[in-house]
């Protein structure tokens, strides 16, 4: 196991450089820089500000330079477009707030959608059946950018209960709306892959000998159905879990919470480089580490699996 | 006796106290009542990039700087020039050197006095290679003696023309004769910034536990993408005048969001989304507000070699001038109380004198009439030959300006015009490289003066991205800086465009916002839009 993990995290390093690089290519290619503006600058103020953010050195050196600030001191740099911030800064002042309502979010998708999935399969058929498939169809066709001004209608315009945005450190009055917003469509997507995988095991033979053993549904449910029907959920999960922390733009946008998720596009429209790069290799760090995560749960779950 | 004496005094020093706290909820000046409760909370459409102000280049970074410091001049709220860390200045009689007097008791929010040397130190950062401020084109706008030199590296910035000759007494000297360069001390660049503060914490001195400012408030609290706090500046030479205590800014990118949030009384002043405007002052008529700006909203014509051939002829281009529904766009479309443009320069703008424009009284029955004419004449009757690339940056609004302008044009002239969606950054790329026919363009002048639009037809400016040149416009506009009353040129120049058509103008911007109606003295007729938080304040209701 253990060797297995290193294994993997050895094979994360080229993984990261080979993001970077083609990143930080791809970035490049896009018409228009850093400092190009409404009102062009005039060529020698532009030379002292490129000169001043090395953009004016040959592309391979810039890419080294990056490479080694961030390896040797985790520096991901300033930002371009804020003066008076650096990368390490946004970040750090972003992050906090999509990984705690990501991870609510994603707590509350979990929950929500499977206890849906289960009763639905548990019930194939019936009315609960067909109630629970149709709100997880219902949240999965409702878009965030269709719920989120729904929801401030309601909760703000209407009843006056929460605030219609901001983040004030994370207070619940701020928190409810994102998460919301942000678990709906995910809660929906795992309560069908837990519906389908659970029906699939009870329809198995081993669970149909256990029934005829005389099993409680009970037992059969939790001692033997419910480790294998989660395994599809599981991978679901990992990648998923990546995609909530590192904020949705539509959230953070509409609900002004000062996340990560509108940093990135920002970053991207105004073609702020260094802000770009630094989030990109967060997600894609994440991304690795859970990744890693579901295979080690993976084999926890199903002794088959041989890491 | 000695009791009755007191019983008097204390009566009538309990009497002055509670007039006086009477008193305090009154506007000194109006004698309104004041509300409880001072707290002035407006949306910014974006996170500041920054707010030092020689390196800020943003309206929201802007709007920051001139409540965190105060320059040589403010503007009042008619936008005339009233004094700020100068009481008053004297000028030479060519108008090359200005010298401004300091008032003695402004200070920095750190109590340091603010000097003459503050701002001869910020002015030469301004230009300095090394600060490497994208806003440095403004020192060259300035005209400041040497600023080519000292900005291109190739002199020290101590042979800058300008010169602290004591505390209080600041000189600065001229390229050329500029009778408008007062006014230009009240933009942001030229504001002070303390050299201390700044070589201590380099770029980090405008953070909140760090930032040390001259102005009327300091920066208490700064979330980035969420919210900022400036609360008043007890050091400020003029406190005792300001009503504000704290003012607050909320980032919200979304209009409709921000709408909804002022709705719900989270803000005071919020912009109105573009088409929500007859709406919205029908259900809330003394919560709108419109007002000119100085600000036109245009197409340009390229007319360099990778243009279409027929734009080259002048008629085409009045043809396409002529065929454009200005009032179906601004009253059916922008619904904003913008104002057609037949003209670059808007109409609002001080000492600018609009020529005879027969366009204008025309109905557009027969300015169609005749822009088709004139497209026979030139020879491209039918307009079946012409096709034209119309380039525009992502937005609601330009993109239904862009199609109802090329449907106006089709309709009319038979011209077809192809739309080219572009992002932002994309847009400029292709537009630099003149990769288009016509062009979408806004401006808003850097001040009040019909020099700060028409100097974008000079051949060398660096915004004509047209390829426009006309050797008379260049010499009305050199012959202009140094008159006594250039009125006169800029009107030729008018006259000059309305044959030539560069540029087809559309409409002339309007400041749209929904306020508050208890938030008072709001400089609606200020064309800059240069407000300070130190001037407003809330009646009670």
């Amino acid at each position: 196991m253990l060797a297995f993990i290193l294994k993997r995290l050895f094979y994360a390093i080229p993984t990261i450089l080979i993001l970077i690089v083609f990143s930080f290519l791809l970035m490049h290619s896009a018409p228009g820089g850093p400092f190009s503006s409404d009102r062009p600058l005039p060529p020698e103020v532009l030379a002292n500000i490129e000169a001043k953010y090395h953009l004016n050195d040959p592309l391979i050196k810039q890419i080294w330079t990056y490479v080694t600030g961030v390896v040797t001191q985790f520096d991901f740099g300033p930002s371009f477009q804020y003066k008076d911030r650096t990368v390490n800064e946004i970040i750090g002042q972003g992050f906090p707030v999509t990984l705690t309502y990501g991870t609510i979010s994603f707590l509350v998708a979990v929950f929500f959608g499977c206890a849906l999935g289960i009763t639905a399969a548990l019930n194939q058929n019936s009315w609960l059946d067909y109630l629970a498939v149709g709100i997880s169809i219902g949240a999965q066709v409702l878009p965030n950018f269709v719920m989120a001004p729904i929801l401030v209608l309601v909760f703000t315009l209407w009843l006056g209960w929460l605030p219609g945005g901001g983040w004030n450190g994370g207070q619940w009055q701020y928190l409810i709306m994102p998460v919301i917003a942000l678990s709906t469509s995910f809660m929906a997507s795992i309560a069908r892959i837990m519906r389908s995988s659970l029906l699939e095991v009870m329809h198995s033979n081993y669970i149909r000998t256990a029934r005829a053993k005389g099993l409680t549904k009970r037992e059969i449910l939790f001692n033997h159905a419910l480790k294998p029907a989660l395994l599809p959920v599981i991978s679901y999960l990992g990648p998923t879990f990546v995609i909530m922390i590192t904020g949705s733009v539509v959230v953070d946008l509409y609900f002004t919470t000062g996340g990560i998720g509108q940093a990135f596009v920002n970053s991207a429209l105004n073609r702020d480089y260094s802000v770009m790069m630094g989030i990109t290799i967060l997600i894609g760090c994440l991304t690795i580490l859970f990744n890693l995560i579901v295979d080690v749960l993976y084999a926890w779950i199903d002794p088959k699996i041989k890491l | 006796m000695k009791n009755s004496y007191s019983w008097v005094l204390t009566t009538a020093l309990t009497l002055s106290l509670s007039a006086s706290s009477v008193l305090a909820d009154l506007h000194p000046v109006t004698n309104e009542v004041l509300a409880d409760e001072q707290i002035f909370t407006y949306r910014v459409g974006d996170e500041y990039a920054s707010i030092d102000p020689q390196l800020a280049e943003d309206v929201q970074g802007g709007e920051f700087i001139r409540d965190l410091f105060e320059g040589l001049m403010n503007q009042n709220s008619d936008g005339d020039l009233v004094p700020g860390v100068a009481t008053h200045f004297d000028v030479n009689d060519d108008n090359t050197i200005y010298t401004f007097y300091l008032r003695d008791n402004a200070k920095w929010s750190d109590g340091e006095p603010v000097t003459a040397g503050d701002f001869e130190y910020s002015w030469k950062r301004l230009a300095d290679p090394a600060t490497a401020s994208p806003y440095s084109w403004f020192a060259e706008e300035m005209g400041l003696e040497n600023v080519e030199a000292v900005m291109a590296g190739d002199m020290d910035t101590s042979e800058l023309g300008v010169t602290a000759l004591d505390d209080h007494t600041l000189e600065v000297r001229l390229e050329n004769s500029m009778g408008h360069f007062p006014l230009m001390t009240t933009s942001e660049p030229t504001f002070p910034s303390p050299q201390w503060t700044v070589e201590e914490f380099g770029s980090d001195w405008t953070k909140p536990e760090n930032i040390v400012s001259n102005g009327a408030y300091v920066l208490t609290e700064h979330v980035p993408q969420e919210r900022s706090v400036r609360s008043r500046n007890p050091m400020y030479w003029n406190d005792e005048a300001t009503i504000i205590e704290r003012v607050e800014a909320l980032v919200i990118s979304d209009e409709s969001a921000a709408l909804t949030r002022y709705l719900s009384g989270e803000l005071d002043r919020t912009e109105v989304p573009s088409g929500q405007f007859n709406q919205l002052s029908t259900s809330h008529p003394n919560e709108t507000v419109t007002f000119p700006r100085l600000c036109n909203y245009y197409y340009f014509v390229n007319l360099t070699e990778s243009t279409h051939p027929a734009l080259l002829d002048p008629r085409v281009r009045e043809a396409l001038y002529l065929a454009i529904d200005r009032d179906v766009i601004t009253e059916a479309i922008l619904q904003g109380g913008e104002f057609p443009a037949y003209s670059f320069t808007p109409e609002a703008t001080a000492n600018f004198l609009p020529p005879a424009n027969p366009a204008r009284d025309l109905t557009q029955a027969e300015r169609n009439a005749r822009a088709v004419a004139l497209l026979d004449e030139a020879g491209y009757g039918g307009g079946a030959e012409i096709e034209l690339d119309l380039l525009f940056n992502t937005s609601e609004s330009h993109s239904k300006i862009a199609i109802i302008v090329s449907q106006m044009w089709k309709q009319t002239l038979g011209v077809t015009t192809v739309l080219q969606n572009m992002e932002w950054k994309t847009f400029l790329e292709a537009r630099s490289n003149q990769e288009f026919d016509i062009g979408r363009a806004g401006w808003c002048g850097p001040y009040n003066m019909a020099s700060s639009f028409l100097d974008l037809m000079s051949s060398d400016h660096p915004y004509n991205d047209a390829g426009y040149v006309n050797a008379e416009v260049d010499q009305l506009l050199t012959d202009a800086k140094v008159s006594e009353d250039p009125t006169a040129n800029f009107t030729r120049i008018e006259e000059i465009l309305a044959t030539e058509n560069p540029i087809l103008p559309i409409y002339h911007y309007a400041g749209v916002y929904m306020m508050d109606d208890s938030l008072q003295n709001w400089p609606v007729n200020n064309v800059e839009q240069k407000w300070y938080s130190r001037e407003l304040y809330f009646t009670a209701d």
